[in-house]
């Protein structure tokens, strides 16, 4: 594999228009990645579900290269109808429109970061696969006291001009004092069969809020890898929801250092998987001072031959006083073949804490179903409520009553 | 001064940390085949029995020590051991209690395990191990005429070799991990129980585990057959006295419940944890497995765990009959330097299978607690059920508490439900004991004892009692 990452890298420097120096930091990603190699079940964060085999059984060869020099046409008809909002869109890992219409120009800024080193400690080889083989990367910057007016939509979409591609696209955020970014992103509906590799880097200064969605719901034979890193200051809080529904393989990882007082951070995550699909979230927050606290709720309905995973971990390190963490997961099993795994882990080093984790999974109630079949319903449909109202639990927890009514929608869930 | 606080200063000190001095035979030190030949020979084991040994030396050779574990510990010198240390009294086997050596009578004695039957009222078979022989087992008498066999190791590969053969190394094969495996090959007595078909067993069946010589370490081998409708309740004790070298004690425990039958398997342990700045105690890796074999199968452990340096087990059930049922009642208290690594597995093959985990972890000092455990839920479990709960108690801020457990469901007809909470001792709770006039102390004594409960109600009622105190004292001096 070695020798096709350097053909493929030597490609994309031909076709591209990166400096010299630039070249040379990506190299550098580049050795890094071919000296650790994809992950594998070996390691304990990959453990249940092996992004190396997945790669192998579905893809088989991948091909990095991307030609970036090469614009691609947008088509509207992907667009989110019934929400004004400002657009990123991503095709085939090349940004093609940047568009904050509806914002003041002067309290955004876009600066290229193309050169600009990691500033965590990772051992994950994806991230080094993302330095070496992304197109520019972009910092967008909110300025102090400013809140977008309309949220940000990033579409991820990609065209019948690769397949089998390893496509890997990374955006920093840096969110001022007191700012305020609601964000979505976008899957659409894909034929080709990639792997797609997103990176996103979140700094939140003081007081300043991240609502972060994550709408994977139309079936695709994409395998994604999401990693979000959010540093958070005093007093700031970052909302996540991730809805993992669409793709063959999804991990999203959201790795979050509370490293200023009172600031809180909150995950939600469904999965609703069907047939074949491998689904896994993977959280880790990191409470690094006192008063900090973290949410964390997933929920997950597996059909046939579905698996997911999740491996939610809270550390609260010995100068963390007063920390208050939560985790539950709870999931339904629909069929014979299904299989949920969970490692909710707790390292805690600090005395003064309240945290506490809670997992479940089972099949559906019997005594619910024949509650509501006496009542009128047929078996399909009592299941169906059923499962409805296990999900929505997790969407009302949604601040946004805007996007929570557009989430509603495209899962299908009615009040 | 009331009788807590003489236990108290009593204990200030590790009671048990003396040494008895007495002449021992050794095995060369170090590791390789010649020391496993001098042990089965020295045993006068059979053929077979050396077979088994050296096939998992073998195994052994392409093994490496696992390191995913939390407590790390300087890399151990496995050629620097002895693996096989005995009384020089013991070489010819004492026929009774009136032949053994005054000095090793004196030693239990110490320990409050008198050996003489006639000591004993509440009626409890012991089996006496010091360092690699067990030296004594009471009660036998009685137990025959049931048809139970409680016997040393040793004793069973001699006297009843078919059954030794029939299960040996069933459920702990020679080929699992590193320390299991090492124990496999250089194991040197232990304790065998069999129950026979329809027996409930009299009698508690206990064993005490002595570690006295230096520079060795301690490889005990148990197996307890419970044939089909029997019951069993055995109980394990241990000691050592303090040094300040690390000694490893490396035992492999194996249960077989057969059809309808039960066992209860409850550990007190309370190894040499080592001086207030971490120097010495036991490195306590021990390897304790259940097989529910049969249908209607019950195998139940409960441990207390307040001694060693490093204290790194899962005793496991896997329940392989339908309808078997497996526990975990577990206390884990670190104090000082000590860390633990331990929890359970739970792993259910049969149908209609339950388990139950309760696990209580205490933290104190500059000590690290981890509950590691395992609930997997084969696909043709159907119709399984597991509840998990593990509790942690922090006390001070400079140790930690950790749960990781694996959570796996392969079977849609089965329930899982696991709940962890980490917390400390609530000022509301200190001051609502002060105000009825406890003493800070008592009053930590008082929570942290509620707090175990569930798992102590457990334990017999003579070790409830033991159990109780050592709770107390193994957290003296962390409050304040």
């Amino acid at each position: 594999m070695s020798e096709k990452l350097q053909s493929d890298f030597d490609k994309i420097v031909k076709t591209s228009k990166f400096s010299n120096e630039v070249i040379q930091f990506k190299k550098n990603f580049l050795d890094d990645f071919i000296k650790k190699g994809f992950p594998n079940r070996k390691q304990e964060d990959w453990k249940f579900l092996d992004i190396s085999q997945i790669i192998k059984k579905n893809i088989g060869d991948l091909s990095f290269f991307n030609d970036y020099s090469q614009s691609n046409k947008v088509d509207p008809s992907i667009f989110v109808d019934g929400l004004e909002h400002n657009k990123i869109i991503f095709i085939n890992g090349r940004i093609e429109k940047i568009d904050f219409n509806f914002e003041d120009q002067n309290k955004i800024e876009i600066t290229d970061q193309t050169k600009k080193d990691i500033s965590f400690n990772y051992e994950n080889s994806l991230i080094d696969l993302n330095g070496a083989f992304t197109d520019k990367v972009f910092k967008i910057l909110i300025k102090k006291n400013y809140s977008l007016k309309k949220p940000l939509i990033i579409y991820h979409s990609t065209n019948d001009k690769i397949n089998s591609t390893n496509i890997n696209l990374r955006l920093d955020f840096e969110l001022g004092e007191n700012s305020c970014l609601k964000l979505i992103d976008y899957f659409t509906n894909n034929i080709a069969k990639n792997f797609i590799n997103i990176f996103y880097n979140f700094n939140l200064e003081k007081d300043s809020i991240l609502k972060n969605y994550k709408i994977d719901k139309f079936r695709n034979d994409d395998l994604k890898y999401s990693f979000n890193n959010i540093e958070q200051d005093s007093n700031s809080v970052s909302e996540t929801f991730i809805l993992s529904a669409g793709s063959d393989y999804l991990k999203n990882e959201i790795n979050c250092n509370l490293k200023g007082e009172y600031s809180s951070a909150f995950i939600n995550g469904v999965f609703s998987l069907k047939e074949n699909q491998q689904h896994e979230i993977r959280t880790t927050i990191n409470h690094l001072v006192e008063n900090t606290k973290s949410y964390q709720l997933i929920k997950g309905v597996l059909g046939k031959n579905s698996k997911s995973a999740y491996q939610g971990r809270i550390y609260v390190n010995s100068k963390a006083q007063k920390t208050d963490g939560y985790q539950l997961s709870k999931a339904i099993l629909l069929d014979e073949t299904s299989e949920f795994n969970a490692k909710p882990e707790l390292e805690i080093y600090a005395d003064d804490v309240k945290c506490s984790h809670g997992s479940a999974s089972g099949s559906l109630d019997e005594n619910s179903i024949f509650y509501l079949m006496s009542r009128g319903l047929n078996y399909q449909q009592s299941k169906e409520l059923l499962i409805n109202g296990f999900l929505l639990d997790v969407v009302e927890k949604i601040t946004d009553p805007e996007i929570k009514k557009l989430i509603k929608n495209i899962i299908g869930l009615k009040e | 001064m009331d009788t807590r606080e003489k236990d108290i200063e009593k204990l200030k000190d590790y009671k048990y940390g003396f040494t008895t001095d007495i002449e021992n035979i050794k095995a060369p030190k170090g590791l390789n085949e010649d020391v496993i030949k001098f042990i089965s020979n020295i045993k006068k084991e059979p053929q077979w029995m050396l077979d088994f040994r050296l096939k998992a030396y073998e195994r052994l050779k392409l093994l490496k020590e696992p390191n995913w574990q939390k407590p790390k510990y300087p890399k151990i010198d496995y050629q620097d051991l002895y693996y096989y240390s005995a009384p020089k009294s013991m070489k010819d086997k004492p026929k009774s209690l009136d032949e053994l050596d005054p000095k090793l009578l004196e030693t239990y004695k110490k320990l409050g395990i008198p050996l003489q039957e006639q000591a004993r009222l509440n009626g409890i078979a012991v089996d006496a191990v010091f360092d690699s022989v067990s030296v004594a087992t009471t009660f036998k008498g009685e137990l025959t005429k049931h048809g139970i066999i409680f016997c040393s190791m040793s004793e069973a590969i001699q006297k009843h070799p078919d059954l030794v053969k029939k299960y040996l190394g069933t459920v702990i094969p020679v080929t699992d991990h590193f320390f299991a495996t090492l124990n496999s090959a250089v194991f040197t007595d232990g304790s065998f129980v069999y129950i026979p078909e329809g027996v409930k067993c009299p009698m508690e069946l206990s064993t005490y585990f002595r570690i006295n010589a230096s520079e060795t370490g301690q490889f005990e081998r148990t197996l307890i057959i419970a044939d089909k409708g029997s019951y069993v309740s055995y109980l394990e004790g241990c000691t050592a006295p303090m040094r300040d070298e690390n000694q490893l004690h490396a035992a492999n425990v194996e249960l077989i419940a057969l059809d309808d039958a039960e066992i209860k398997y409850s550990t007190v342990q309370n190894w040499y944890p080592g001086d207030e700045n971490g120097k010495g105690g036991i490195y306590n890796f021990v390897t304790k497995r259940g097989l529910c074999k049969g249908n209607n199968s019950k195998i139940s452990w409960t441990q207390v765990e307040t001694g060693s340096a490093i204290t790194w087990k899962y005793p496991s059930c896997i329940l392989k009959g339908d309808n078997s049922i497996g526990e975990f009642y577990s206390i884990a208290i670190t104090n000082n330097y000590q860390k633990a690594d331990t929890g359970t597995k739970m792993i259910h093959l049969g149908k209609n299978t339950k388990s139950k985990i309760i696990s209580k972890g205490i933290s104190a000092g500059f000590s690290d607690m981890t509950y590691r455990g395992l609930v997997d839920i084969n696909s043709k479990a159907k119709n399984s059920n597991n509840y998990t709960q593990c509790d942690s108690l922090l006390m001070g801020n400079k140790c930690g508490a950790h749960t990781v457990p694996y959570i796996k469901n392969k079977n849609f007809d089965s329930n899982i439900a696991h709940e962890a909470t980490t917390s400390k001792i609530s000022e509301e709770q200190l001051h609502y004991c002060q105000q009825r006039g406890l003493n800070p102390e008592e009053a930590v004594g008082l929570i942290v004892n509620g707090f175990c409960k569930e798992v102590l109600q457990q334990l017999p009622m003579e070790f409830a009692v033991e159990a109780q105190k050592l709770v107390g004292i193994s957290l003296e001096g962390s409050v304040g």
